[in-house]
């Protein structure tokens, strides 16, 4: 059951991201283009997302999920030095090729040879992560 | 035809983003879990997710699965994707290793943590859009690179 779940809830959002248009990188480098032809998409997206998650979130209190388990803890009130650098360094990948995480999934089928060029150096950067993490930590 | 794209984008980024939102609903509601894109991959890559592996695989294949099939009935390919693999490369490492060390991207602390007033998630979206708009703005308008 847990992976029907997640199969129709990766196919909503896959779905939703190539709708939307966030599979086209200039639509998301457009938006971050405040100084030059400014592109408001993503604000759309953006909140037409949160109207279900919004209430979602309301649906979890004294409930449990449907297949069992717990929900996730409430958020962390502390920010921390590695969420602001993390933070940083994905807006400045984010805007230098207009691709996120879930975006550059959706488009493996059709973004070709660039797309998965990307993608290793993703998969490599995720690959390092901790070891970076454990050096601004040390 | 350009001009009528441009007016209805907008449109389309709002029905867009209510089916990004119902996905997450419905990992949140059936699974308990946070629909974000980073972790569920980056899980698999640093081998720290491996625990619940397939509903991770399930989830990236049904990402991957429903764009094909909206491709059959609208062609919705156009990526505008640079061939600069510097650029690539460059965006990817950051994109990897920002992410990770953040916890969360766009999904995570954009779409899942807003929604609950998350102040690591509101933080997170405004930090990284500024730093992507300064980027923009560097590489675009200053040295005209992107």
């Amino acid at each position: 059951m847990k992976l029907v779940i997640a199969l129709i809830a990766g196919m909503l959002f896959g779905g939703g991201l190539v709708v939307s248009g966030m599979t086209d990188t200039a639509k998301v480098q457009g938006w971050l283009d405040v100084f030059g032809a400014w592109d408001p998409t993503l604000a759309f997206v953006m909140g037409g997302a949160m109207i279900p998650m919004a209430i979602a979130w309301i649906l979890t209190k004294g409930r449990s999920p449907m297949t069992g388990g717990n929900f996730p803890a409430p958020p962390e009130p502390r920010l921390g030095r590695n969420l602001i650098v993390g933070s940083v360094l994905f807006g400045m990948g984010w805007a230098l090729a207009g691709l996120c995480p879930g975006p550059s999934i959706a488009a493996i089928s059709f973004g070709g040879t660039s797309l998965w060029i990307f993608l290793v150096a993703m998969g490599a950067g995720m690959f390092v992560a901790p070891r970076v993490r454990a050096m601004m930590d040390a | 035809m350009e001009n009528i794209a441009f007016q209805t984008d907008w449109l389309y980024g709002l029905i867009g983003g209510l089916f990004i939102g119902l996905g997450g609903a419905v990992f949140l509601l059936g699974n308990g879990r946070i629909m974000g894109a980073s972790g569920l991959i980056g899980g698999l890559v640093d081998g720290s997710g491996w625990s619940n592996a397939a509903e991770r695989i399930v989830f990236l294949a049904g990402v991957v699965i429903m764009p094909i099939i909206v491709l059959q009935f609208w062609d919705r390919s156009e990526t505008n994707i640079t061939d600069n693999v510097v650029q690539l490369v460059a965006a990817g490492l950051l994109v990897g290793i920002g992410t990770r060390i953040a916890n969360g991207c766009t999904s995570g602390h954009g779409v899942c943590g807003i929604s609950r007033l998350s102040l690591r998630g509101i933080a997170a979206t405004v930090l990284y859009i500024i730093a992507g708009g300064l980027t923009i703005a560097l590489f675009r308008a200053v040295l005209g690179w992107i």
